[in-house]
């Protein structure tokens, strides 16, 4: 097993910068992949093969020269809410239709001037809303993972499905995703990758397209926690022009990975056995538990007394804001226009035409939410339990350094087994939501399969802006779980 | 409990969605269901307890007053999907 | 006196609260670094911000903080340390975002009061309930097409200061008093220009009636967006005079947004709203809540001009001049400066009066403002020394100070020129007197027989003769020698 697909982002950069292979090749064969693989996947809106060509030559030069940044040359898909200057930038909705940005997100700016070459933009939920990749107006993806005894199309997760999708299946060295209750580690979760949210703040949100801006966070997705610790360096860093950016310096994150868990307290949350999780997922968490305690850990019981009311809390405070954010899109300046005799009736039809069936539930549910005679009622009360969860998790970080749960209740689902219940769709995010109410970075990485031979995830949670610990606790999960299976639609097998 | 139609009629008008008749009765019932989950919170004794306003880590910042940005009308314009001249256009507004 | 208007049932009182919306004066807008001064191409004064463009992030201004600090100290109001922005919701084609950001629950300055001047010389404190920053929204043009609106995105996102006063102003001379204190204290303090032509300041004007002694207020309407003094004036009379006969007729009035059409003096319903407005208002989530430091506004206090009160207190006492002059002199800033810069090494009540009277009036006539006065405080300031030394007397004076505003030449170069020094030479003004006084010899006895106001008639002959250039006081004291030999 030595073929270019073999390659993680870590070896790729290594063998780049020892010349054993050029950025044009390794650019190449994942040109290739996509055209042979991604019709079927599903993962890419846009593909950029042209740019992404010149990209990789110039990097050849940089490197001939021993120069390049820390990612020159390394293929990456970009989720498509990042806008990317002269890139058609959809957040997979009808509404944006064709919007070229004539800017570029700082997340993708910081991964350009590191050298990183962009294959394309990669498909998700619309405005990043759903956790199945399935209310994108481009069409669901699909996860490449297929169950052992059975041909139906999987779920790659959502948000951040394409990204995940694209990266699982050796599309790309890495990817960018979001993540506002969920969005990248149930999704990296569903495919057997890594994937970590920061803090808040850690990664600006300039030019990011904008679903819940209290929630909002860019993060790393790839193959392990090497690999998103090398991206993660590279995305993160204060940003002057997103207020909420916080003006700390960023870590070595690829240094920490060897740190190990020695003397770490791990807390188990309590509130996180629910009712009804597959024995699986409880016999994967206590694995995850003999894990660490294996490797030097001490494993402590905490509760954060509020989890139950996270899903209900983020929904509320998630779609008030969401109904705000997305008001700009109006068909005046910029997206889809529907013509109209009047004002209101251009917006009301090009809003109407504009936006999937989702989009305009948690719109109108943001609407309600904060309308004359329930902001009291549902928006206000939701930030005070929302300051509740978040002292749940200071009080508990009190005690113990990190915090491990599973990912997901569930691994990924069939795209035909979408339960029609909205709310039982949400209960996707029951273990994520929680650490994105209260802005402490998470991370997932693959730890299992399940029954049916579908991955499973193990959730870590830590302190603010200490995703080293989480990243060091994380790597030795994935030494000790040695996840080394392919899902099923890989670059690397030949068809 | 499913929202009345004249209440989703209102918040639609709100947010500029235009339905279809037909949308109208399922919208009703899917953020009916919504609402009724989001109840829950309700039990949650919130007694002196401030509501969350950002994550309190990052500490405000204010810029310059400088002139550091504008004149990129190209850039403003690039994607209008009406436009004549300089301005975007929209249907005549009658005050 | 309390205004009242004389309704078919009695007499009424009106109730009126005004929020004034101010343009901060300030480089760049309020939370982008878009340039915020007036005019400029359409859509050349806005970044991608301004426009909503996906992804954009507001960061604020601080430079406009410090404006509405500066303001609120002016106002002598409550600086609140902790304010928060919030975002209002609604859809406008002029508003990118789909909202406009604003201080909803947390202003930046709570409350405060403008002391106004009334016309019969008494003085009223109108409370201020808060200001508030806020965006400006951009412009829709609906007279260049038959079926379109064009919209400029230039005023987008400027800063305003939103100045909300208590109800309590009861008559339009207070609100014209109240607006014109406002203003004062606004450009003193160099926070918003207060030109209400290019709309830098505008106000909405609620406006009820009640009965005399009642103790609660009735219905209010809003009037909006009147930008001129003489207009809200004019808008609160008519709108009260509306109200009380819709009370007298046995109708209530609807609580409801007006405009004021000043064409036809009237004030009508805004009924094309027909959805009531739902703002949903919430704390913006892209900023953070703003803090600021007591010692920053120390500072700010510290480094503060003198204000209109203080300077007009300052002025009495230190000049000497009347309440009614430092009314006048101290409407501007630059007015008083330019007074305190003549005053200073001249006679500081005659300096007054000729401010007051022929310098006014010369800038009146030359169109002239008091930033480009014809004539440097410098320059009358020398003039007024001419008078005090008896160079020159009043007369001559006020010639001489037509002569600079048209040839810019200093005062005492006009007077060499001209050859107006004064005469103070008694041979000189004796012998002038004596050919008056033989010529006239009738008028001589007529004086001498009682008419003692033939004086006056001798005083001006003998000015005539001299060109104007006797000196007063030795022409009157030899004129009263030589009639009574």
């Amino acid at each position: 097993m030595s073929g270019i697909h073999d390659f993680t982002l870590a070896s790729a950069r290594d063998a780049l910068k020892a010349r054993k292979i050029s950025a044009v090749e390794l650019t190449n064969a994942h040109i290739d992949a996509i055209e042979r693989l991604d019709g079927q996947l599903n993962s890419f809106i846009t593909r950029t093969p042209d740019q992404a060509r010149e990209a990789a030559k110039a990097s050849d030069d940089a490197l001939a020269k021993g120069e390049g940044g820390s990612l020159c040359g390394i293929p990456l898909g970009i989720k498509d809410l990042f806008c990317t200057n002269g890139v058609r930038t959809t957040a997979a909705s009808k509404i944006l239709g064709n919007f070229v940005p004539p800017y570029e997100s700082t997340v993708t700016a910081n991964l350009l001037k590191d050298g990183a070459v962009f294959l394309g933009k990669l498909n998700l939920d619309e405005f990043a809303m759903g956790s199945a990749n399935l209310t994108s107006a481009f069409g669901p993806v699909e996860n490449p993972w297929k169950r052992r005894d059975s041909d139906a199309k999987l779920v790659p997760g959502g948000s951040s499905g394409g990204s995940a999708a694209a990266v699982a299946a050796g599309l790309v060295l890495g990817a960018t995703g979001t993540d506002t209750g969920g969005s990248i580690r149930q999704p990296a979760a569903f495919t057997g990758i890594a994937g970590i949210k920061p803090t808040y703040g850690r990664c600006s949100r300039f030019g990011t397209i904008a679903f819940a801006s209290s929630l909002d966070q860019a993060g790393p997705m790839a193959r392990n926690l090497q690999d998103c610790a090398i991206l993660l360096e590279s995305m993160a860093g204060f940003d002057p022009r997103d207020s909420t950016s916080v003006d700390t310096p960023v870590p070595h994150y690829e240094a920490a990975l060897k740190r190990g868990v020695k003397g770490l307290r791990v807390g188990i949350p309590k509130e996180y056995h629910v009712e009804g999780m597959p024995a699986e997922i409880e016999a994967l968490w206590q694995q995850g538990m003999n894990w660490l305690r294996d490797a030097g850990a001490q494993i402590v019981e905490v509760s954060l007394p509020h989890t139950k009311y996270g899903l209900p809390t983020y929904y509320i405070a998630a779609l008030a804001e969401a109904s705000s954010n997305l008001a700009r899109y109006d068909g005046v300046r910029f997206g889809e226009r529907v013509s109209a005799p009047t004002l209101d009736g251009l917006y009301e039809a090009s809003r109407a035409a504009g936006f999937g069936d989702e989009v305009k539930r948690r719109i109108l549910i943001g609407t309600h939410v904060l309308s004359s005679g329930y902001y009291d009622a549902y928006y206000l009360r939701a930030q005070k339990v929302r300051t509740l969860i978040q002292q749940d998790f200071l009080k508990a970080f009190e005690n113990v350094d990190v915090l491990l749960t599973p990912t997901a209740p569930s691994g990924a689902f069939a795209q035909d087994e979408k339960p029609s219940d909205p709310v039982q769709m949400y209960l996707n995010d029951v273990f994520t939501v929680p650490a994105s109410m209260a802005g402490v970075p998470a991370l997932s990485v693959p730890a299992g399969l399940d029954a049916r031979g579908v991955p499973l995830g193990l959730q870590l949670i830590g302190k603010f802006f200490d995703e080293e610990t989480l990243i060091a606790a994380g790597h030795t999960i994935e030494q000790a779980a040695a996840f080394h299976h392919r899902p099923t639609i890989h670059a690397g097998v030949s068809a | 409990m499913s929202l009345d139609a004249k209440t989703v009629t209102r918040i639609a008008r709100l947010a500029r969605i235009g339905l279809q008749p037909g949308e109208v009765e399922t919208l009703g019932k899917d953020m009916g269901s919504i609402i009724d989950w989001v109840e829950q919170l309700k039990e949650v004794d919130v007694t002196g307890v401030d509501p969350m306003i950002g994550t309190g880590l990052a500490t405000p910042r204010l810029r310059e007053d400088r002139v550091t940005d504008g004149n990129c009308r190209d850039k403003v314009l690039s994607n209008a999907p009406e436009r004549k001249g300089p301005f975007y256009t929209v249907p005549k507004v009658v005050e | 006196m309390s205004y009242r208007i004389t309704g078919s049932t009695g007499e009424w009182e009106i109730v009126v609260g005004l929020e004034v919306h101010a343009q901060v004066v300030s480089e760049a807008k309020l939370f982008s670094g878009a340039s915020a001064e007036y005019g400029g191409e359409p859509n050349t004064h806005v970044s991608l911000v301004d426009a909503g463009f996906p992804g954009m992030l507001p960061v604020l201004n601080r430079e406009c903080v410090a404006q509405a600090v500066r303001t609120g100290l002016g106002l002598e109001a409550e600086i609140n340390l902790f304010s928060r922005f919030d975002r209002k919701n609604y859809f406008y084609a002029d508003l990118p975002t789909g909202y406009q950001i604003s201080q909803f629950a947390h202003p930046i300055i709570g409350k405060g009061k403008v002391l106004v001047d009334l016309a019969d010389g008494s003085t009223r404190e109108i409370g201020v309930t808060r200001l508030h920053l806020e965006q400006d929204a951009g412009k829709s043009i609906h007279d260049q097409d038959p079926t379109r609106s064009f919209i400029d995105l230039n005023r987008a996102g400027v800063a305003l200061m939103e100045i909300v006063s208590e109800p309590d102003i009861r008559s339009p001379e207070e609100a014209g008093a109240y607006l014109r204190k406002l203003r004062q204290i606004l450009r003193y303090i160099g926070t918003c220009d207060g030109n209400m032509e290019e709309g830098s300041m505008r106000a909405d004007v609620n406006v009820s009636v009640r009965k005399p002694g009642e103790t609660e207020y009735r219905t209010r309407c809003e009037i909006k967006n009147v930008n001129s003094i003489r207009f809200v004036m004019m808008a609160i009379e008519v709108e009260a005079q509306r109200q009380i006969e819709v009370w007298e007729a046995g109708g209530t009035v609807d609580q409801e947004t007006r405009l004021f059409d000043h064409v036809r003096g009237e004030t009508r319903s805004l009924r094309s709203k027909e959805d009531a407005h739902d703002y949903r208002y919430f704390p913006d989530p892209d900023l953070l809540p703003l803090v600021i430091e007591q010692s920053w506004v120390d500072e700010l206090k510290a480094a503060l001009p003198e204000l209109p009160e203080a300077k007009r207190a300052r002025l009495e006492q230190e000049y000497g001049v009347s309440r009614y002059e430092s009314s006048v002199l101290c409407v501007e800033q630059a007015i008083a400066d330019f007074y305190e810069a003549v005053a200073r090494g001249a006679d500081a009540r005659l300096a007054a009066n000729w401010m007051l009277g022929d310098f006014f009036a010369a800038l009146n006539r030359t169109g002239r403002s008091i930033e480009d006065s014809p004539v440097s405080a410098e320059g009358l300031r020398e003039l007024l020394g001419l008078i005090s030394d008896s160079t020159i007397n009043g007369k001559i004076a006020k010639e001489v100070l037509e002569d600079m505003v048209e040839t810019g030449d200093s005062a005492s170069a006009i007077v060499e020129r001209k050859g107006l020094r004064q005469v103070t030479d008694t041979g000189a003004i004796e012998s002038a007197i004596r050919e008056i006084l033989a010529a006239n010899n009738d008028k001589v006895e007529e004086y001498k027989g009682g008419k003692d106001k033939l004086f006056g008639f001798f005083v001006g002959q003998t000015m005539k003769a001299m060109k104007g250039k006797g000196n007063p006081a030795l022409v009157n004291e030899t004129l009263k020698k030589l009639l009574s030999e």
